[in-house]
C-alpha cells in the first residue's frame, strides 16, 4: 500500500484495556485490543454500538487515557498506562454529532487552526481556505454560518477544518450518521476525493457496512463489549474508488464476509442485553 | 409577485401589481422603511391596542362594578400629556432609568464573570454554588429592609436592590451556558491547537453568550419589578415614586400614566437589551 514516499502516521495499538471507573462500577470498555494501521491506510472500524470503539478514538486523540496497554504512532509512544499525550493538530478528529464552531463562520472555522497555532499568516490561512474549498466545489459559502448549512456541507467543512492542518492523522466518528443514502454517496466520493489528493491515515468509525467497504483499505471488526479485535477484512481494491465497484462480486462477497462477523457480534451484544444506543 | 406568474404569464402580474401598488413610487430605502413600518404584523398589534382602548372605554362607560372609578382613556391621554410637558416627568425617566442601568451593569460586571468561574472550575463551584443556591431563592424585594438599613444612602440601596434582581438570574445563566457547551467543541478545539486560554475566549465565552443575553433579557424584566417596588417604598423621585404619588394624591389618571410609562421603559430596556443580542451574536438569527 504505497501511496506516498515518506511512511507516516503509521499507528500500533497494543493489548489497549480501558477500564471506566476502575473502583466503582467497573465498566470495561476494551480489553487487551491490538492492530495496526499502516501509514497512509484507510482503516474502518466497525462492531456493536457501544463496544468501545470511540473510546479507542478518545485514546489515539488524546482525550482520554487507557488503563493498560500501549499506544504508538510512528513508533512513539503516546499513549500508556503513565503517558497521554494531550490532543495535537497530528491528529485530528471529526465529531459524531458535528463540532464546528456555531460563532464562527466557514472560512473562520476552516482556518482555525493554522490561526490559532500560528503556523499560518492570516492572509496565507485564507488563501490555503478559499483554495481547499474551491477543489471540492464549495466556493461561495465563506461567509455563511454552520447553522444556515445543510448537515452534508457541514461534515465537509468541518473535514477540511482537519485537514488544512496537514495531520498525520484523521480520525472520524460515525461522521455521515444521519445522512440519507443518498447525500452519503456525495460525501464518500468527496472523502474518496480529499484522500487521493493527499492520502494520510484514516481511522474512520461506522455502522454502515457499504460505507466501510467502499472507503476501506481495511475494515477492523470489534467484539462487543469489552471491544477486542474479532476479525480484519482487508478490502484490495484500487483507489480512486468508484460507485460501480460496489456490484463487482469481490465488493460483494467481502460485504458478506464483514456482514456474517459483525452480525455474529450483534446478536451476542444483543443477548448480553445490550441495547442499541442509536 | 413575479413568483406567482408562471412561464409566459410572468410579465403580466408583474406590471400589473407595480401598477396598483403605490409603493412602487418610492426609493428602494424607503421601500424597505414603509414595508418594516407597514406590515400585516404592525396592524395587527395596533388593532389589539385599539380593541384594548375601546374595551376600556366601554367598562368605564357602562360602570362595570369595581372598576367605574376608572377613568375613561381620554382622561388618562389628556393627563398623560400634561405629564409629558412636564419638566418633573422626564426626570423621573432620567432616574429610574440610571437607577436600572447602574444596578443592571453592575449585576452583568460581576456576574458573569462569577457564572464563567464556577462553570469552569469545579473546586470554585464547589465553594460557592450552594451558598449561592441559599440565597437565589429569595425574592429581590425581601431584600429591600436589609438594603435600606445597610447602605449609607437610598440611591444606594435602590441601585443594590437592583443589582439583587439581575445578579442571581444572571449567574445562574452563565453556569448553564458554560456547562451546556458541548464537550466536543471543546476537544475539537484543543486538538486544532487551542491553548487553554484560546479555549476559554474563543469556545467558552462565544459559546455561553447565548445563555448570557437569555440571563441579560430575563434579568431586565426582573429589575423593573424590583425597581418600581423600592422605588414605591424607599425612593425619592423615578417613575414607581412618580406613581406611588399620584396614587396618595388621589389622581387616578396619572396613576395610570405612570403605569404606562414603566410599560413603555421596561419595553425599551428589554428592546436595547435584545438589540445587543442580536449585535452580539450575528450567528443566532432565530433570537
Amino acid at each position: 500500500m504505497a501511496k506516498g514516499k515518506t511512511p507516516q502516521g503509521a499507528i500500533s495499538i497494543k493489548n489497549v484495556t480501558k477500564i471506566y471507573d476502575p473502583e466503582g462500577v467497573h465498566v470495561v470498555a476494551m480489553q487487551d485490543c491490538s492492530f495496526d494501521i499502516a501509514a497512509r491506510e484507510f482503516a474502518i472500524i466497525v462492531g456493536p454500538s457501544g463496544c468501545g470503539k470511540t473510546t479507542l478514538l478518545n485514546a489515539i486523540a488524546g482525550f482520554d487515557g487507557i488503563t493498560s496497554g500501549e499506544i504508538f504512532l510512528d513508533g512513539e509512544l503516546i499513549s500508556s498506562h503513565q503517558k497521554q499525550i494531550k490532543p495535537n493538530v497530528d491528529r485530528m478528529v471529526v465529531f459524531q454529532s458535528g463540532a464546528l464552531f456555531p460563532w464562527k463562520t466557514v472560512m473562520e472555522n476552516v482556518i482555525y487552526g493554522p490561526i490559532v497555532q500560528g503556523t499560518m499568516k492570516k492572509t496565507e490561512a485564507l488563501a490555503r481556505g478559499r483554495q481547499m474549498l474551491n477543489q471540492v466545489g464549495l466556493a461561495g459559502i465563506e461567509d455563511k454560518y454552520p447553522e444556515e448549512l445543510s448537515s452534508g456541507i457541514q461534515r465537509r467543512v468541518e473535514i477540511l477544518r482537519a485537514l488544512i492542518n496537514e495531520p498525520r492523522v484523521v480520525m472520524l466518528d460515525e461522521p455521515f450518521r444521519g445522512l440519507d443514502a443518498v447525500a452519503k454517496t456525495v460525501m464518500h466520493e468527496f472523502l474518496v476525493g480529499v484522500y487521493c489528493t493527499s492520502p494520510r491515515t484514516m481511522f474512520f468509525i461506522t455502522h454502515d457496512l457499504d460505507e466501510a467497504i467502499f472507503l476501506g483499505d481495511k475494515v477492523v471488526i470489534m467484539t462487543t463489549r469489552p471491544a477486542r479485535v474479532k476479525k480484519i477484512v482487508t478490502v484490495d481494491m484500487p483507489w480512486p474508488r468508484e460507485h460501480h465497484i460496489k456490484t463487482s462480486k469481490l465488493y460483494l462477497d467481502l460485504k458478506g464476509e464483514v456482514l456474517e462477523a459483525v452480525h455474529e457480534e450483534a446478536k451476542k451484544a444483543f443477548q448480553a442485553g445490550e441495547r442499541e444506543l442509536a | 409577485m413575479g413568483e406567482n406568474g408562471k412561464g409566459g404569464l410572468d410579465t403580466l402580474p408583474e406590471s400589473v401589481s407595480s401598477q396598483h401598488r403605490p409603493v412602487a413610487k418610492m426609493g428602494y430605502l424607503q421601500l424597505k422603511l414603509f414595508k418594516r413600518v407597514f406590515n400585516l404584523r404592525t396592524a395587527r398589534g395596533f388593532l389589539s391596542v385599539l380593541i384594548f382602548l375601546a374595551l376600556w372605554q366601554l367598562v368605564v362607560y357602562v360602570k362595570v362594578p369595581y372598576l367605574q372609578y376608572l377613568p375613561y382613556p381620554r382622561q388618562v391621554a389628556a393627563s398623560g400629556m400634561t405629564a409629558v410637558a412636564s419638566w418633573q416627568y422626564w426626570a423621573d425617566w432620567g432616574l429610574s432609568l440610571e437607577r436600572i442601568f447602574v444596578g443592571f451593569i453592575a449585576a452583568q460586571i460581576i456576574g458573569i464573570p462569577l457564572g464563567l468561574a464556577m462553570g469552569i472550575s469545579k473546586v470554585f463551584k464547589g465553594f460557592s454554588f450552594p451558598l449561592f443556591e441559599i440565597l437565589r431563592p429569595i425574592p429581590p424585594i425581601a431584600w429591600i429592609p436589609l438594603a435600606i438599613l445597610f447602605w449609607p444612602t437610598r440611591e444606594l440601596s435602590i441601585y443594590f436592590l437592583v443589582f439583587i434582581g439581575a445578579f442571581f438570574i444572571i449567574v445562574i445563566n452563565v453556569l448553564q451556558g458554560v456547562s451546556n457547551i458541548s464537550v466536543s467543541l471543546k476537544w475539537a478545539a484543543s486538538s486544532l491547537g487551542a491553548k487553554p486560554k484560546d479555549i476559554f475566549w474563543r469556545i467558552l465565552l462565544p459559546g455561553s453568550l447565548p445563555s448570557i443575553i437569555t440571563g441579560m433579557t430575563v434579568g431586565m424584566g426582573v429589575t423593573w419589578n424590583v425597581l418600581i417596588a423600592a422605588e414605591m417604598i424607599a425612593g425619592q423621585g423615578g417613575l414607581g415614586r412618580a406613581t406611588w404619588e399620584a396614587y396618595t394624591n388621589g389622581n387616578i389618571p396619572l396613576i395610570v400614566v405612570g403605569m404606562v410609562s414603566i410599560g413603555l421603559a421596561g419595553y425599551l430596556s428589554s428592546t436595547l437589551v435584545r438589540w445587543f443580542g442580536e449585535k452580539a451574536m450575528p450567528w443566532n438569527r432565530e433570537v
